[in-house]
Parts: C-alpha cells; sequence; structure tokens
C-alpha cells in the first residue's frame, strides 16, 4: 500500500469504499437511504468506490472501506485480501459480512450435490464449499450487525470514524431496547417465542413493538446462555426443528447461533 | 400541610374528576391503562382510560391480565414499567456543545423545561422506589438537578394496595401496603354493596385543595373502617417473602454461596430485571458527534449491571461471569445499597421476578442463601 497523507493533518478528505461480496445490496443501499446525512457524508468523505452509486471507481487507496457480503468463491477470498491492502480502516456491514448471512446454510450441505440438482452445467460453477465471514479471511476492524444494518448505527460507524472515537454500538441483548422503549414482553405477557434475551441489541427492538417474537437478525449477544434460554422457546410451543430453524437464518454462520443449532439439530 | 389531614369519600365519577382537575392545573397525567396486553403507565386524560375490571395474573417470569367481576380500577400489581420512566428516563440529554468561529468549544446545559407530571394510582411499594431515588438521584452532596426538578413538580396520587400479586412481598421489605405519608393525595378504592368509592386523604395543600374541588359522596363513616381491613387483609396475602433476617448481613456472608452458581445456570444476563426495577438507577455517558465535528452532545442513557460492557475498563470487563453480574446486582440490591443510601434498594415490588424471561425469583435465591448459610456453605468475607 503506497503511503497516503494523514487526513488529520492534511485537510485532504477522507477516501470512502463500499465493497460487495455475496449478499442481496440491502446493506450497502442503506447508504444511499441515509437520506438526511447522505450530502453530509458526502461532504466530509470522498466516496471513492460505490458501483451502486457511482460508476467511476476511484483507484484507491482507501481510508474507510465498508464490506458487504459473504466470502463464497476462491475470487471473492482472493478480492477481500487485496481491499484489505488497499484499506486504511475496513468495517463489515451486515449479517453477510459479519456471520456468513443465509448463504451459510451450505455450511450444512452438499454443495457439489446442491450445484449438480440447480444448474444444467455444474462444471460452469467455481464455488467453495462454505460461506465465510470477511472476519475469517483478513483481519476486521469493527462488525455493524443486522439484516440488514440500522441506519442510525451505519452513519454513527462513519461519524466515529471521522472523529476518531470508538463507535457507539452497545452488544448488549435486545431486551435492553425494549425495556427502554417501553415495550411490554411479549414472551412474559404474552407466552410468545422471542430471541430477544440472546440477540445483539441494535435495531431498536423493532419486531416486539409489532408484537412479534425477535428473530435473530443482528446474530448473537455479547452474553447469551443457551441451555437456560431454548427451554422457554420449547415451552412457548416450538418443536426442535423450529428451534434450529430459527438460529439458522441470516446469522447461522455465527459461532454461538451454530453451535447451539447443532447442539439441537442432534438431539 | 397545616392541621387535620382532609378526607373525603369520592366515586368514579370523581375520579374522572381527578384526572380533568390535574390535567387543567398544568400537569401531564400519568396513570395504568390497558395496553398490549398489559396494564402499562401511560398519559391518561379520561377517567374511562383506567383498567376497571382487569386485574393481573403474576408469576415469575409470566404475566397475564385478566378480567375482573367487580369492576375495580386498582386491583393490580407490578406493570412492566415503574415510575421511573418519567421521574429517572431512559435517555436524557446533559448538554449540547459547539465549535465556534474562533474553534473554541461552548457547552450549554441542556434547559429543556422539567414536565409537571401527575402520577395516578401510585402503590406503597412504588412510593418507597420514588423514595429510594430521590435518595440516590437527589439526596447528598451530588444532586441530579435535572431528576429533583421534575420530582418537585411531580403531584403523586398514591393507592393502597388491596389486591397484592403472587409476586409481591411488599411486607417483608416494610414498603407496604398501607401508605406512609409521602403523598399529596392517597386513596383505597373499595367495591362492595355500598358500591364503588375512594376513601380519599389530602397529604399535602396542593392535595387538600385538589380534593376539594371533586364531586364528594357522602361521608360514610365505616368506609375508612372497611378500606383499612381490606389493606391489613392484604398484607397477609403477599405471594412471597423474603427470610426474616438482616438480608443486609445475608448478603455479606454468602459471597462464596454455591448457590451464585446455580442462579447463574439459568441467568440469561439479558438486564430485564433492572430495567423493571423501580430503583435500579445506572446510567453510562454516551457522546454524540456529528458529521462535521463542530457540534457534539452528551446523553445519559439506561445501563444495567448485567450488562458486559457495564464494567468495561482496560483490559475487559471486572464482572465478565453471569455469576458475578448477578452476584452484584443481588447484593447491591438487598445488602451494599444499606452502606451506600442506608435503606434497601428493594421495595419488594416483584417486577424483577415477573419479568425475568426464565423466572428467576430474587425470594428464593435468599431463602436458598439463606439455607446454605444454616446448613453450613462456605463461608463469606475473607474466604476463597
Amino acid at each position: 500500500m503506497k503511503a497516503t497523507p494523514d487526513t488529520a493533518t492534511s485537510g485532504r478528505r477522507p477516501e470512502l469504499a463500499v465493497w460487495k461480496f455475496a449478499s442481496c445490496d440491502g446493506c450497502q443501499l442503506t447508504l444511499l437511504d441515509c437520506e438526511d446525512e447522505l450530502l453530509g457524508i458526502a461532504d466530509r468523505l470522498r466516496i471513492s468506490y460505490f458501483l451502486e452509486a457511482s460508476s467511476a471507481p476511484g483507484p484507491g487507496p482507501y481510508d474507510l472501506s465498508l464490506v458487504e457480503g459473504s466470502i463464497t468463491t476462491p475470487q471473492d477470498a482472493e478480492r477481500i485480501r487485496h481491499i484489505r491492502a488497499a484499506s486504511r480502516r475496513l468495517v463489515t456491514i451486515g449479517a453477510c459480512a459479519t456471520a456468513g448471512g443465509i448463504q451459510a446454510l451450505r455450511n450444512y450441505a452438499d454443495v457439489a450435490e446442491y450445484q449438480a440438482v440447480v444448474y444444467a452445467r455444474p462444471d460452469y460453477v467455481e464455488t467453495l464449499a462454505t460461506s465465510t465471514p470477511i472476519s475469517a479471511h483478513v483481519p476486521v476492524d469493527f462488525e455493524l450487525r443486522g439484516c440488514p444494518i440500522d441506519r442510525g448505527q451505519l452513519v454513527e460507524v462513519i461519524t466515529a470514524h471521522l472523529a476518531g472515537r470508538n463507535p457507539d454500538v452497545p452488544a448488549h441483548s435486545v431486551c435492553f431496547e425494549c425495556k427502554r422503549r417501553g415495550t411490554v414482553c411479549v414472551t412474559v405477557a404474552h407466552g410468545t417465542p422471542c430471541l430477544g434475551p440472546v440477540t445483539h441489541a441494535g435495531c431498536g427492538a423493532l419486531c416486539p413493538a409489532y408484537d412479534r417474537g425477535c428473530y435473530g437478525c443482528f446474530g448473537p449477544s455479547n452474553s447469551v446462555n443457551f441451555p437456560s434460554f431454548v427451554p422457554l422457546l420449547r415451552r412457548d410451543g416450538m418443536a426442535t426443528l423450529d428451534v434450529v430453524r430459527v438460529l439458522r437464518t441470516f446469522n447461522t454462520g455465527s459461532p454461538e447461533f451454530d453451535a447451539e443449532s447443532r447442539r439441537e439439530a442432534e438431539r | 400541610m397545616t392541621g387535620e389531614a382532609p378526607t373525603a369519600v369520592i366515586g368514579t365519577e370523581g375520579m374522572a374528576e381527578l384526572i380533568r382537575v390535574l390535567a387543567a392545573r398544568g400537569r401531564t397525567v400519568i396513570g395504568p391503562t390497558v395496553r398490549d396486553g398489559a396494564i402499562v403507565l401511560d398519559e391518561l386524560t379520561d377517567g374511562d382510560e383506567l383498567p376497571y375490571g382487569r386485574g393481573v395474573e403474576l408469576e415469575a417470569g409470566h404475566y397475564r391480565v385478566r378480567p375482573r367481576a367487580d369492576g375495580a380500577a386498582f386491583a393490580h400489581s407490578a406493570g412492566p414499567q415503574s415510575w421511573k420512566t418519567y421521574l429517572h428516563p431512559q435517555r436524557e440529554r446533559q448538554w449540547n456543545a459547539d465549535r465556534g468561529s474562533d474553534g473554541a468549544w461552548v457547552v450549554t446545559e441542556d434547559d429543556t423545561p422539567p414536565p409537571s407530571y401527575a402520577f395516578l394510582g401510585v402503590r406503597p411499594c412504588d412510593l418507597r422506589a420514588i423514595a429510594v431515588q430521590d435518595r440516590v438521584l437527589a439526596g447528598g452532596p451530588h444532586s441530579d438537578n435535572r431528576y429533583r426538578a421534575r420530582r418537585e413538580r411531580t403531584f403523586l396520587v398514591a393507592v393502597e394496595c388491596t389486591e397484592p400479586g403472587a409476586t409481591c412481598f411488599c411486607t417483608s421489605m416494610g414498603a407496604g401496603p398501607a401508605v406512609d405519608g409521602g403523598y399529596d393525595l392517597a386513596l383505597t378504592e373499595v367495591v362492595d354493596g355500598g358500591g364503588h368509592r375512594f376513601w380519599a386523604r389530602a397529604g399535602s395543600d396542593e392535595g387538600a385543595s385538589v380534593l376539594a374541588e371533586l364531586p364528594h359522596l357522602p361521608a360514610d363513616a365505616s368506609l375508612a373502617t372497611v378500606a383499612h381491613e381490606k389493606v391489613s387483609a392484604a398484607a397477609d396475602r403477599m405471594g412471597r417473602t423474603m427470610p426474616e433476617v438482616d438480608l443486609q448481613a445475608l448478603m455479606r456472608e454468602t459471597l462464596h454461596a454455591d448457590r451464585w452458581n446455580d442462579v447463574a445456570a439459568r441467568c440469561l444476563t439479558c438486564g430485564n430485571c433492572t430495567m423493571a426495577c423501580p430503583t435500579c438507577f445506572c446510567t453510562s455517558a454516551e457522546d454524540v458527534t456529528d458529521l462535521t465535528g463542530d457540534h457534539a452532545e452528551r446523553w445519559r442513557r439506561w445501563e444495567s449491571c448485567f450488562d458486559l460492557e457495564f464494567s468495561h475498563l482496560p483490559g475487559g470487563p471486572v464482572r465478565a461471569s453471569g455469576r458475578s453480574r448477578y452476584r452484584q446486582w443481588a447484593t447491591h440490591k438487598l445488602g451494599t445499597w444499606y452502606d451506600q443510601f442506608d435503606s434497601s434498594g428493594c421495595v419488594g415490588c416483584g417486577r424483577c421476578i415477573v419479568w425475568c424471561p426464565v423466572g428467576i425469583d430474587l425470594t428464593e435465591e435468599a431463602h436458598a442463601l439463606n439455607a446454605e448459610r444454616a446448613a453450613g456453605g462456605p463461608p463469606g468475607e475473607g474466604a476463597a
């Protein structure tokens, strides 16, 4: 990586890059969805590489790289190394980049068999046997959770980067957010199965606010106790297969959800 | 207040008028109402919004609203929130800072005018909880001025408890079910052959003046007696008890009990108990900057000792295990709160029991610790 002047002392606008791997584009579109803040972001950062927004990519290096998607092909595994090498700070955005995404369901299956069933010419497809998070391949400076990510948290990550401080992104349970916003606990008061007690905050407890159980789209919180928690799901009507399925969604590749779903699947 | 406290009998129309009178005095009236399958606290504009004919079925980790044949409005206990939602809000701005044209920062304290609340239906346990938070947040040398301003403007209508829940233990904590001062108006609800009435007493000059504005029912000499009997009977119907020992000493002497491992195996460390608790007061500071870097704000938000980040110091969290975090919460609530604030931090409302998803019961844990101590379990202070 060639030397670039320090943005703090040179007055140079920091360069932002947005990268896509195996994903649905929802997380990077969250950046375009920052309608009120977008001009401010563009004012403070030079958006150098963002194919969803501009067809004139800059060559880099980049001060802040936002990476969406998981690694599913040998080419991806190579490309992320180049991106890391060209990025001062690398932040993954969303469940795919942070935990492997819904496509990590392939980690439990025979990919060659899938290919044979789905594609007329599977020999044209070059793919890895697994879908893995970015952190399995290169060092990551920060991981933003969610499927998709929360717009406010994305702005916080960018703002914190500009200010040279840590982003304020709590890793505790969704229960904190329910209680703070005054949402009545759907498990205690209604008997609704809810992953809130083991799920990472960040969404603002959206689902319980609409009388639904949390389904864990932000992945595990930083302090989970599945042996105590799973019996609650059973009490509220979930069979073993239901428990496996609710853990095997967007964050199935997270170590905690993966280990618990395997334990359940073996029952 | 000078002289003898005025008393009166009001009916359900008087109750509706009470809400109107308080609102007409410029107060935001907060009280119980049914929403989302629970009796929650919310702004009231009419007497119809009170939970007439609704009670609650409580157990550890379990809450259901149930119809009541008697039509009572206050025959329920321990809802999902407490009054700290209003007095000690979950997120509050402390100050703004702006970078001036000369590059210097100008910091201004947030000067949003405090609201003027009237709380309707404060149970005796919650009245005690407000007093506990008064001591924590507005007592001592470092008073929280914003809390104090809200608190001083708040008009408290207490309603004595005649229907304790299965998770209640205020008698064990000396916090109910009768009121013991600290209110502007106190009411006791009686529904019997004589009708649906509230025996009302003023506890302050403003309480007396509000009471004077309400339509009264004819004086009923026996109503006060009936009300007293109902509240006394409630004291004998608590669903839970604390062990009848010095709880401060119990906590001090069982720091290394095996029971902490047992409860830690069940605890989800989700933080619900602390958020539901009417006395838990911990907060953390949140510094917000904008994209320009020329404006910053400091906010304060509820924090919990169950959060790993709560005790995060360089090198990692001080209380990394669930065991250490549950023990910190319980021993502070029941024990070291005395050292810090000269009282228990627990008022026996039972919210931590009800709103714990896995139904961890603080009273059951205290009884188990007491039994382990009596059986000669591992000694406390000084032992490994």
